[in-house]
């Protein structure tokens, strides 16, 4: 389970998050909603370390991991993928996903055997398979198509085994269908691997379909959590971020 | 080309890699090779200039194929890597002259201080990023020439350790004796060339692989990038060193120039020269620098007018190496052949 508790980060006199307190279930699949400037992707930050927050806990199964380096998070069981595909573009999507297990398995410093090692080979073809990845394992990341691009940085959070999975925008710089696709993958893998999913999303259509539960963010507060039709509804989410055409919908 | 589209071009060999069984022999096997082969070179040559090109081969060598670990395998640019070259010059010199222990002795301590001195300056540089890197670490190189300058009763200054540095027999070798010193060089240079090949070959060879691409992806699947890039600034320093050492016995001496910042310069040149996406591109780098080096010379005083030309020309008109251009053109040679086949 993680709980975050009372979570706060400011830059200067802007709170990005402002006092944030929210449960996700094991095996939760979450959408987080909020419009630009919301403190979405820094609210990702902070869960995984890439920012340092002001006060408040994020805890992971009891496990305090506020404050704590990326590496150090990850090893406890948070994964996540960026909304701009982090990758690494002169590795072939093989090397990379060799070399992540390699990580998780606390051999990154090995140097007195060859890369890759035998040990890691099944878990990275595990993940390339349930990627749809494999047919290119020997393409250079740089060379992929955006889609894959994207495809390989969630294979990348995924081949580390994570309790948790944190999608910034999975569907971000996609067209229509792709964006489907590339949701059903999540939606796929979320059902497949029984893992804690959050990711974060503009299209409201992709959002109310598949996501169980829904969290509202906005000038770095919650604004609703809930069921889909519950948030639909909700007065105050109409009013700063949905707009009247997804509560006529709802009507509807 | 850039350095991406390098690495990019050359997968059709590093490919292989991934899909052939490791087989970690080999390398020992062709480094002793190798190693015989450079052995034998003095039975077939009476020329002492032949055997003298291979020392310094052997030293500058070692030192551009270390430089390369940082700059083309991990992305940090050090423009100070010289000063660990004259820091094993200088401490093995002084460790001879002042103290008489025996060779081994010597080496081993020289690296030693080398760990200790890269250990701290790394520990301070390698958290800053690209250009601070670079030049923190030219400072660094700075302050220590510095030293070197003004500790003139350790150092003797600008004149550098005169009187030669006393090289007493050990197990049978005798470094005062060309040949002995000749084996001994090729010996330090294929050692040193087979684990550094080891290290870019293993999994922490990839690792810096992957700091290099994207530092932050890498730490968001559990890599400690500061740890890494400090194991490699270390690692890289100890083979420069040893060049250093190599240099020191050859010459005898050791003199301010080899810690002056031209010598980091030479080093980032030869590896424009020879080219930085293949493990062999500083060791060929090195070999011609060195042709150029001397053929100019022996030609015309502005030698470095020459050199900046020759580097313009790799930099600008070419934006690569000479070994980039090799796995390029088999690359392509691959390519067609296999588009015939098909």
């Amino acid at each position: 389970m993680l709980e975050i508790r009372a979570l706060s980060k400011s830059f200067g006199g802007v709170k990005a998050t402002d006092n944030v307190t929210l449960d996700f279930a094991d095996g939760s699949l979450t959408a987080v909603i909020g419009p630009n400037g919301a403190g979405k992707s820094t609210f990702f930050n902070l869960i995984t370390g890439a920012l340092k927050p002001d006060s408040g806990q994020i805890l992971l199964n009891g496990v305090d991991l506020a404050g704590r380096s990326p590496p150090e998070i990850v090893r406890h069981g948070i994964g996540r993928a960026f909304q701009v595909a982090s990758i690494f573009p002169s590795l072939t999507v093989q090397e990379t996903m060799l070399a992540a297990v390699g990580a998780d398995q606390r051999r990154a410093g090995v140097m007195h055997r060859r890369f890759p090692l035998a040990e890691t080979r099944d878990r990275a073809e595990h993940a390339m398979e349930l990627l749809g990845l494999a047919s290119k394992r020997n393409r250079t990341a740089a060379t992929l198509s955006h889609g894959d691009q994207k495809l390989l940085d969630i294979a990348l959070a995924l081949v580390l085994d994570p309790k948790v999975l944190l999608l910034d925008e999975p569907t971000a710089g996609m067209g229509t269908e792709e964006r489907w696709r590339m949701i059903d993958k999540v939606r796929e893998l979320w059902e497949k691997q029984k893992i804690t999913v959050v990711f974060i999303e503009h299209d409201m259509d992709i959002v109310f379909k598949i996501a169980p539960e829904i969290v509202v963010l906005c000038y770095g507060r919650i604004l609703a959590t809930g069921k889909p039709d519950a948030v639909r509804r909700n007065e105050a989410v109409i009013e700063a971020y949905l707009g009247t055409e997804h509560h006529a919908e709802a009507a509807i | 080309m850039t350095e991406l589209q390098a690495e990019q071009a050359s997968k059709v060999l590093d490919n292989s890699v991934t899909q052939a069984k490791p087989r970690p022999n080999r390398d020992a096997l062709i480094a002793l090779a190798v190693f015989v082969v450079l052995a034998l070179l003095p039975m077939l040559t009476s020329s002492k200039f032949l055997l003298d090109f291979v020392i310094r081969c052997a030293a500058y060598g070692l030192f551009a194929t270390s430089l390369n670990l940082l700059v083309g395998y991990t992305g940090l640019t050090s423009f100070g890597h010289g000063m660990f070259f004259g820091l094993g010059a200088y401490g093995f010199g002084l460790m001879m002259q002042k103290t008489g222990v025996a060779v081994p002795v010597a080496f081993v301590a020289t690296l030693a201080i080398t760990f200790v001195v890269a250990l701290v300056i790394g520990a301070i540089c390698v958290r800053l990023k690209e250009i601070y890197f670079a030049f923190v670490t030219l400072a660094f190189q700075m302050l220590i020439h510095s030293t070197i300058l003004s500790w003139v009763s350790l150092t003797g200054g600008d004149q550098g350790l005169r009187g030669g540095i006393p090289r007493p027999p050990f197990l049978g070798i005798d470094l005062s004796n060309h040949l002995h010193l000749y084996i001994v060089s090729c010996a330090l240079l294929v050692i040193g060339l087979f684990l550094m090949h080891q290290i870019a070959q293993s999994p922490f060879g990839y690792t810096l692989r992957m700091i290099r691409d994207n530092a932050t992806r890498a730490s968001f699947i559990g890599i400690d990038v500061w740890r890494a890039k400090l194991t490699i600034f270390v690692l890289a320093a100890l083979f420069a060193s040893t060049g250093g050492i190599i240099m020191a016995l050859f010459v005898s001496g050791a003199y301010p120039e080899f810690a002056y910042w031209t010598i980091s310069g030479e080093g980032i040149f030869i590896n424009m020269l020879g080219g930085v996406t293949t493990f062999l591109g500083p060791m060929v780098g090195t070999a011609l620098f060195l042709i150029l080096n001397d053929t100019v010379t022996r030609v015309t005083e502005y030698h470095g007018i020459v050199l900046g030309i020759v580097i313009l020309f790799f930099a600008i008109g070419l934006r690569k190496g000479l070994m980039d251009f090799v796995i390029e053109w088999y690359a392509q040679r691959r390519e067609r052949s296999g588009e015939r086949a098909s």
